[in-house]
């Protein structure tokens, strides 16, 4: 299997990939800055910039990072722990809401 | 013995079922199988580096969620007038492809050293490095003009306080990092320039001779680098 033999000697790729994942993040980055360009708002330029970061973090870690030709005994064990960032993530903002919730109730401030 | 070793986990990349997982987790030998220790460790410390970085962007989401006051408009306080245009986060997208550029320099980079191409090695690793130095120059200039328009940890002139002490730490720490990366390189191209990986030479730090494998270990950590900034692009400036 030559991606079994290419791995054994170390990540050996064809260059051709590098380049062509570069000129695929250029673009992505491209869209991304174009979303602020344009003024999106609202849902649409939220999800528009969360596709646009999770495509270009997942490409970077795939194909830069050789993520993709790795075993999935290191796959799993460098991937799988962040996911418990969302976690946090949403017990921090039940958290904000709270705090921003109080805050108007003692400040008696407006948003 | 190495052949039954080589018969219970196949050496098929592309076995990418949960039983080979648990096969080399539970092997009772080394975990990462075909995985230089220093990539191994490196890909640990990365991981501790995201939950590091992660936490100060729930921080920057926590403050941002529960100020009472307006937040900045990023587009507005990052635009600059270039061209004769106010053009909004143009420097902060050109900082964007100077380090995916870099990315990719890396990524050749580490290719050539497998290949034992010395000078295409350090040549790539030194353009790597000098778009990084690019990237925290800018930053500098970034940093200086917000300064001047009076940004401070504590507060600025256009609305919640805490848009400076996060802009300041978040990207700050990114910075320290980028540089600390732009040292590695130079250090490792210097070392690929005179052959040691060739030569088998001792590494003044560690005494031990290193390989290629070290190219990609140093691109690893490049390349978290530029994924750290995907993440600070898409929640500090475009949010």
């Amino acid at each position: 299997m030559a991606q079994a033999q290419a791995h054994t000697e170390g990540q050996q790729h064809p260059i051709s990939i590098y380049l062509w994942i570069w000129f695929l993040l250029f673009v992505l980055s491209a869209f991304s800055y174009a979303v602020d360009y344009y003024q999106l708002q609202g849902m649409l330029r939220w999800s528009l910039i969360l596709i646009f970061m999770v495509l270009k973090a997942g490409f970077i870690v795939a194909v830069f990072m050789h993520m993709m030709w790795e075993r999935v005994a290191l796959i799993y064990a460098i991937l799988l722990p962040p996911l418990f960032i969302l976690v946090f993530v949403a017990l921090m903002a039940f958290e904000s809401d709270y705090t921003v919730g109080t805050r108007l109730v003692f400040f008696d401030a407006s948003p | 013995m190495a052949q039954s070793i080589q018969s219970q986990t196949p050496d098929s990349v592309t076995d990418i079922s949960w039983q080979s997982f648990v096969r080399d987790w539970g092997s009772d030998q080394r975990t990462f199988k075909h995985v230089p220790w220093g990539k191994a460790m490196m890909w640990i410390f990365l991981l501790s580096d995201t939950f590091i970085f992660g936490c100060f962007l729930i921080g920057y989401m926590s403050v941002r969620m529960s100020t009472v006051e307006p937040w900045p408009n990023a587009s507005e306080v990052f635009a600059l007038n270039m061209f004769g245009h106010d053009l909004p986060l143009i420097l902060i997208a050109i900082m964007t492809f100077v380090l995916i550029s870099s990315s990719g320099t890396m990524a050749m980079a580490v290719r050539f050293g497998y290949a034992k191409n010395r000078k295409m090695t350090t040549l790539l690793l030194v353009i790597t490095a000098v778009f990084g130095a690019t990237f925290v120059g800018m930053q500098a200039f970034e940093w200086t003009k917000l300064i001047e328009d009076g940004v401070r940890p504590w507060g600025n002139p256009w609305g919640a306080p805490q848009f400076g002490s996060t802009f300041f730490m978040i990207t700050g720490f990114h910075g320290t990092h980028v540089t600390i990366g732009v040292i590695f390189l130079l250090i490792v191209a210097r070392k690929v320039w005179r052959g040691d990986y060739d030569t088998g030479r001792k590494g003044f730090f560690t005494s031990r001779s290193g390989s290629y494998d070290i190219v990609e270990t140093t691109g690893l950590y490049w390349h978290f680098v530029d994924l750290v900034w995907v993440f600070i692009f898409a929640f500090f400036y475009l949010w």
